[in-house]
């Protein structure tokens, strides 16, 4: 393993003609910009630092911790002027702007050797125009976790079906609870949401099809899946009031047991051990089916790092992406983050729920879809999130919401 | 022509032209283009404008730019008649008059997450205490009807207390003597306020008037801190429709954000061009 890598980093050296001899060590500085300061991503992100360092130590590594929300407006300026070597970012469609403007560097010279084939699930992920632009460290599922012990004393079953799903609301409904929390203050939790309904009504060739903006949003097939939302909302399943929350304050609802469920990555998992609630009263499961037969797309967003155009140091960084993609730092890494490793071989982490969630993702015969918000065009995916927003508190605004989308869709096709 | 004033006079007119006037211009220029602020700018003459008009989140933000710049006036008179009440000899009314000036002092982004907190439907204290008169919960920042209102609410607080310092150095000024006449005519209460206090207070009336609706015109912090514009884009107003289509997390027209901006200016100039009127004839008079 250490061999294939090593090899393939002489190989690449060599072929595009960098300097130094054979290209085995590296030197210089290497500035990192990771998008994340919360406590297990940037221990993460440490430890990985420090094992490259220790590889190559007359290399001088910075690593500069960024908060994850102003990374995604600092990075115009710091990919733009004085840009680091490697720069944390989003797989799908978030890449877009940064590719169309050449600011991301082409990396599929490190996809065509050996780790290409060790991350293929992400590929497609990771490609705009053909071509590949980072390098994924982690992913993570999304499906319902949910208060197994409320589960357990009224006598429910998590649901394969969508009709099950309904029994299953109702009966939690009459034990006077909320089916669902949500947060949708800032939008994205809706959109997860719609991502899911969408993906089990029509599938995921649908579902990619309406995000690249080939589907109209009047379409019949989208307001199916709407209707099927509707039938929630109807019944009263999400918590009130859930405009007001983030996803965050949404917790508690789950915690106190005024609502069983909720549909959220798996990041959600921590935040509620540190609330107390044991993993014998917490469960998961994987959205129900809705269409019998469509086969089952998930969502799993993929975590990944880039290399900037104009990065000073890129000998460094295309050797630093290769360890990043490498299994042995991949088992590490997303041990620490309680996600996924994207490596073949790297291992998965004993715990129940990142184990249960790579059993599903392995299985996920439909598809790996990013996210709303990183499958859509980044102008969609703001009009779209508002509008299911506006859609779970008022659902019969649905045609004017539909309608208003199908401007933005057009808007964008003319652009 | 004497050079002196000019050179003294240079940097200040410099910067103004670097980082105020040049901007403008700027502005103009750029909502002409499609641009993401990344790549090469498309020039599309007035299309950008065009859409705009068919842009329902325009108009919402446009109309609540409008109810922010009514219902910012209200911290006019309410900040003047604290002046009048804190306006006393009284043991501690220094201790008094800085309480009041308080919330001026916090900054405007600790006074939205406060106001949010208080709002917050399932921890704040708004909702136990309208209960304790009976009123249902209400959930203000999360409903479209009401969000605006309560974010207007919260941005009255600090500028209250603004006005009110604004009054209170006035009420410094006013003239006791002519008070004391107009008394001994037999003038109090409201005519005594309406007729001899309130002309003597114009030029802070005036002042309290420029700083308010400018205060409501560039509202955008306690937005961006309460509710980022929602629930569903309810709570826009030019200003922060402006950052939301350029430069947030999704926003790439730079074009569109510009035309918004153009907008806006339009819009401010209107009133500047009515103050800078007033200032002159008030200088002509002098």
């Amino acid at each position: 393993m250490r061999f294939t890598i090593r090899s393939a980093a002489a190989a690449l050296a060599l072929s595009t003609a960098l300097a130094g001899p054979a290209g085995a060590e590296l030197t210089g500085n290497l500035r990192i910009f990771f998008n994340d300061q919360n406590p297990a991503p940037r221990a993460a992100m440490e430890g990985m630092v420090e094992r490259f360092g220790e590889m190559h130590p007359d290399l001088n590594i910075e690593l500069t911790l960024i908060d994850r929300e102003a990374n995604k407006t600092q990075i115009r300026n710091y990919l733009t002027a004085n840009a680091p070597d490697v720069n944390g970012w989003y797989a799908g469609n978030r890449m877009r702007p940064y590719v169309n403007a050449g600011l991301f560097e082409d990396v599929s010279d490190l996809w065509d050797g050996p780790m290409g084939e060790e991350l293929a699930s992400t590929r497609p992920a990771l490609t705009l125009d053909g071509r590949q632009w980072g390098v994924p460290y982690s992913y993570y599922q999304w499906g319902i976790y949910f208060r197994q012990d409320i589960y357990d004393e009224l006598g429910l079953t998590p649901a394969t079906t969508w009709e099950e799903e309904i029994t299953n609301c109702q009966a939690i409904l009459d034990s006077g609870r909320k089916c669902y929390t949500i947060g949708t203050r800032f939008l994205w939790t809706a959109g997860g949401w719609f991502d899911y309904l969408n993906l089990r009504t029509h599938g995921y060739d649908f579902h990619m099809a309406l995000t690249a903006n080939e589907i109209p949003w009047t379409d019949d097939r989208v307001r199916e899946t709407f209707a099927n939302w509707r039938q929630l909302i109807d019944m009263g399943a999400f918590i009130d009031n859930h405009t007001a929350y983030t996803w965050q304050e949404a917790q508690p609802y789950l915690v106190n047991g005024d609502a069983v469920a909720y549909l959220m990555g798996n990041f959600l998992v921590e935040p509620l051990r540190d609330a107390g609630i044991t993993d014998n009263q917490l469960g998961f499961y994987q959205f129900p089916e809705i269409t019998p037969g469509v086969p089952k797309a998930e969502d799993a967003p993929t975590d990944t790092l880039h290399i900037p155009t104009q990065a000073q140091n890129k000998e460094a960084a295309r050797e630093f992406l290769l360890y990043v993609a490498s299994a042995e730092n991949q088992s590490i890494v997303n041990e620490v983050l309680g996600q996924l490793p994207i490596n073949s071989n790297a291992e998965v982490a004993d715990d129940k729920f990142i184990r249960a969630g790579f059993e599903m993702l392995s299985s996920a015969t439909g598809g790996i879809a990013q996210f709303f918000d990183r499958d859509a065009d980044a102008e969609m995916a703001s009009a779209g999130m508002e509008g299911f927003q506006e859609f779970m508190v008022m659902p019969d605004n649905l045609d004017a919401i539909l309608t208003r989308l199908e401007n933005v869709r057009q808007r964008i096709l003319e652009d | 022509m004497r050079l002196a004033p000019w050179l003294f006079l240079a940097p200040g007119i410099a910067f103004f032209a670097i980082y105020v006037i040049l901007p403008i211009f700027q502005s103009f220029h750029i909502s002409l283009y499609r641009w993401d602020g990344l790549g090469d700018a498309r020039y599309i003459g007035l299309q950008n404008y065009e859409r705009l008009l068919d842009d329902p989140a325009f108009y919402t933000s446009l109309w609540n730019n409008v109810r922010w710049l009514v219902l910012y006036l209200l911290a006019i008179p309410a900040g003047l008649f604290i002046a009048l009440f804190l306006n006393q000899q009284v043991r501690g009314i220094r201790l008094y008059k800085s309480l009041f000036f308080f919330p001026f002092v916090i900054s405007q982004v600790v006074v939205g997450l406060v106001f949010a907190w208080f709002y917050n439907p399932s921890i704040g204290l708004l909702n136990p205490l309208i209960g304790l008169f009976g009123f249902g919960p209400v959930n203000i920042l999360g409903n479209p009807n009401t969000v605006t209102y309560g974010i207007i609410a919260a941005g009255l607080w600090p500028q209250v207390a603004y006005c009110m310092i604004l009054y209170l150095t006035g009420l410094n000024a006013v003239d006791p003597e002519q008070v004391e006449a107009a008394r001994l005519d037999g003038a109090k209460g409201w005519k005594m306020l309406w007729y001899v206090i309130l002309p003597q207070l114009r030029p802070a009336t005036f002042i309290a008037i420029v700083v308010t609706v400018i205060g409501a015109l560039r509202s955008f912090d306690m937005i961006s801190v309460m509710t980022s514009g929602g629930p569903f884009g309810s709570s826009r107003v030019l200003a922060y429709y402006m950052f939301e289509v350029s430069l947030s997390e999704y926003g790439f027209r730079m074009g569109y954000g510009a035309a918004i901006a153009v907008v806006l200016f339009l819009i401010m100039m209107v009133y500047i061009a009515f103050f800078l009127w007033r200032m002159f004839r008030e200088e002509r008079g002098v």
